[in-house]
């Protein structure tokens, strides 16, 4: 039974975050560049996306951590590392490159698979590439 | 006015809505590129999740066009060569760098967790940067 509502929840939660990345306008590959183009003509919306996100978000978390309880499952699972070290350095450094390239991160590139686009399925797919490329072979190496 | 503030406010809203929902009822945090990267390489115990939230994921456009009556506007300006090697880099360094715009942009920041406000400055300062770059250069 909890199974069950465990796998609704993922499923209503994904939902959420898909209709949220539509209405927001961070699908949209052209919104993104435009607001990561500071020098032409900027468009600052997307950071009352991640304000809203973020806020919404810590109240949740916040809830969360004081019943130190999710409903269905036996504890919170939260992020083990702590440290700023090399990986995380480089590997945000890499995938600036890659976002400020096309516009996509990996949330919108899924989502807008089910749209039909062509250029979402290309990138989708050289994404799930690189994904498979570091945990195979690099994960824990550098 | 509209499209300026309270699409993208409730949007992120909605967003921030997933993520408290995951922890509250899940007990996990909302990553896409950990969710997407656990399903392509380790598929743990989790796989049942994993899946239906990537499933709620594909349907959450779906669901706009439903709700608005037309598809949510997705403009992509990037050649095939381009999305390629984009699509590489954001792979390889979101599973290198443990996380993207979703995991370390909203529920990093939402838990106050100093490695993930490094990660966000560092992608935005390099996905900045390349923007600035492809400008100066008339590739934009």
């Amino acid at each position: 039974m909890t199974a069950a509502m465990r796998i609704l929840t993922s499923l209503a939660a994904g939902l959420l975050f898909g209709l949220g990345l539509a209405i927001s306008g961070l699908l949209n590959p052209a919104k993104v560049k435009a607001f990561l183009d500071i020098t032409g003509a900027w468009d600052p919306s997307l950071i009352f996306v991640l304000g809203a996100g973020v806020v919404v978000a810590f109240i949740g978390y916040r809830i969360a951590s004081a019943i130190n309880k999710p409903l269905f499952d036996d504890k919170l699972q939260l992020p083990t590392k702590t440290r700023i070290d090399r990986p995380l350095i480089i590997g945000s450094s890499i995938f600036g490159v890659g976002w400020g390239l096309a516009g996509f991160c990996p949330g919108p590139a899924i989502a807008s698979l089910s749209l039909g686009l062509l250029p979402a399925v290309i990138f989708a797919v050289a994404m799930f590439i690189g994904m498979v490329t570091h945990d195979r072979f690099l994960a824990g190496k550098v | 006015m509209t499209d300026t503030y309270f699409a993208p406010l409730g949007g992120g809203a909605l967003i921030g809505l997933s993520a408290s929902l995951l922890m509250l009822l899940n007990g996990h945090i909302a990553g896409i590129s950990g969710i997407v990267g656990g399903l392509l390489c380790h598929r743990g115990q989790r796989l049942g999740h994993d899946i239906a939230f990537v499933a709620g994921l594909l349907l959450g456009p779906l669901t706009y066009l439903v709700i608005f009556g037309t598809a949510p506007q997705v403009v992509v300006a990037a050649s095939w060569p381009l999305l390629i090697v984009a699509g590489l880099l954001v792979g390889f360094g979101t599973r290198m760098g443990s996380g993207c715009t979703s995991g370390h942009g909203i529920s990093g920041l939402a838990r106050l967790s100093p490695r993930s406000f490094a990660a966000v400055l560092t992608f935005l300062i390099t996905a900045i940067l390349t923007v600035l770059v492809m400008r100066l250069g008339g590739w934009l």
